[in-house]
């Protein structure tokens, strides 16, 4: 699906941001890039997206360029990046409408998907009327209306309440049974990556590289008990150990 | 409710007060009418002579409001234009502000000279002296969009007409107002500074400038007071009208109009 090869990126003269990177995602993978600020996981998942080039290595998304990609792929960003003067529907309809899907499909697929994260009673309101919560789940409804098969998360529960971000969690992983993209996402919580994913990838810093690469063999599909299993705490114990080596290093 | 009517009382109130603050004065230093009339003369003034303060009014209404509504539509397509490129808005941007400094006294001699006296040559200075802060504000709201919206966009494979039209000038709306709001002040005044030089070019057919200028002359104080009031009216009107137009556009989603209602 994905496939990084000795992927570089610098800025400017001497700023390595990441040093020969190879990582190969394969269809149905759930993947975290997680490590300490400044390891480049932000800027990996930008690579990916094509919204920044590399300065050496390749890297193909189903075969193709990231630009040409595109059509696949939907990026979560940070915020939850909502135009405010359209209403919650309309922006939800956005990517459908940029890619010229006419209107009639366009508005089924938007209630649809407002259905699926549980805010069709919201659908005509304005963003600035919604919780923080909310906004993200819109977010999330926009990114999903295009059916991509690839989604790209930046951090996209990270200005969330630690409440919504668990119930946001679970939320992202129903969907996922039901629509089975391939996943990456980049946070600075353990217990999230854990939680969600099927393979975690710790970063170090100076350059940005991979340091471990953790398999998540928790049970699918996951629910909001795992989080209390022994099973959950080893391996929230074997990632935090890892990203505790990848920042002494 | 109640505390809107407490402020309009209050307004009242103080405008009651100078109004018996100037009768005072007029009593008490015994000015001649022909300097200071009082304010029974200026209302009398005003119902003597409506019908020619009207037409002078709405000759002023329609210069400021057409170079107004030019400045609009000619800042938006110059703005437009600046945020194609950063490149484009160094070797310009410093004309605009060649245009906010241009003493607009000192040109209107020529645009009377170019244009002939009336009505066009008075809507050109409002326009031009609107132009500017229409083009910076404007211009600032295209270009100060998020990068990460711009990405979402570009994720979407907008093309560049759907980047302009539907992030780039939605986003630039809150500030367009906040242009217009500053220019419908100016048009109004750049009108009346106009029709000092280019007022008329027939008997009667002045606006608000020409005709302070001809009460001035012929010392009809209380007429000229009439005129000031009419000029102070309409700057008034301009603004609330703005001001209702930016609310109507903006109170569903954008903040400053939400701080507006609660005011």
């Amino acid at each position: 699906m994905i496939e990084l090869s000795g992927l570089t990126k610098r800025y400017g003269a001497g700023q390595t941001i990441l040093e020969s990177i190879n990582l190969t995602i394969s269809k149905g993978e759930f993947v975290s890039f997680i490590g300490p600020s400044g390891c480049g996981k932000s800027t990996a998942l930008k690579l990916i997206a094509g919204l920044a080039v590399p300065t050496s290595g390749t890297i193909s998304v189903e075969g193709m360029t990231p630009k040409n990609a595109r059509e696949v792929i939907s990026f979560i960003f940070q915020d939850a990046t909502l135009l405010p003067w359209r209403t919650v529907k309309q922006n939800v309809g956005l990517g459908l409408e940029l890619e010229g899907v006419e209107s009639n499909r366009r508005k089924e697929k938007t209630s649809q998907l407002l259905e699926l994260v549980g805010l069709q009673h919201m659908s005509d309101a304005y963003p600035r009327e919604l919780s923080g919560g909310m906004k993200m789940r819109v977010s999330i409804a926009r990114a999903l209306a295009t059916s991509p098969r690839l989604l790209l998360m930046d951090e996209p529960f990270a200005a969330l309440d630690e409440m919504s971000r668990d119930r946001l969690n679970e939320q992202l992983l129903r969907l996922r049974d039901e629509q089975k993209w391939t996943a990456v996402f980049v946070t600075h919580s353990v217990a999230e990556a854990v939680f969600l994913s099927t393979r975690i990838v710790v970063l170090a810093s100076n350059p940005g590289r991979i340091h471990t690469m953790l398999p998540i063999e928790l049970p699918l599909p996951r629910t909001a008990a795992l989080r209390d299993t022994p099973e959950f705490e080893a391996c929230v114990m074997q990632v935090s150990h890892a990203l505790r080596a990848a920042l002494v290093q | 409710m109640k505390q809107q009517l407490t402020t309009l009382a209050n307004a009242l109130g103080v405008f009651a007060a100078l109004l018996v603050l100037w009768q005072l004065v007029l009593w008490v230093f015994h000015i001649p009418k022909y300097m200071l009339p009082s304010p029974w003369a200026v209302a009398r003034a005003v119902g003597a002579r409506f019908p020619s303060l009207l037409s002078a009014l709405s000759i002023t209404a329609v210069e400021s409001g057409a170079g107004l509504a030019a400045s609009i539509v000619v800042g938006v397509i110059v703005a437009l234009f600046f945020a194609q490129s950063r490149w484009v808005r160094r070797m310009l941007y410093p004309y605009t502000i060649l245009l906010q400094t241009v003493p607009i006294v000192a040109i209107a001699p020529l645009i009377l000279m170019w244009v002939g006296a009336g009505t066009a040559a008075v809507a050109l200075i409002a326009f031009i002296i609107s132009l500017a802060p229409i083009i910076a504000n404007t211009t600032q709201g295209l270009v100060s969009v998020e990068e990460n919206l711009v990405h979402l966009f570009l994720m979407h494979n907008a093309t560049r007409s759907q980047l302009l039209f539907k992030l780039r000038l939605p986003h630039a709306v809150p500030s367009l107002f906040v242009g217009i709001r500053i220019a419908s002040g100016i048009s109004v005044i750049g009108a009346i500074t106009g029709e000092l030089y280019a007022g008329s070019s027939s008997v009667g057919g002045g606006g608000l400038g020409y005709s302070i200028l001809y009460a001035s002359s012929q010392l009809q104080t209380d007429y000229l007071f009439a005129l000031v009031l009419a000029a102070t009216v309409l700057g008034f009107s301009f603004f609330f009208l703005v001001m209702f137009l930016e609310w109507y556009f903006l109170h569903r989603w954008h903040e400053s109009a939400l701080k507006m209602e609660v005011e």
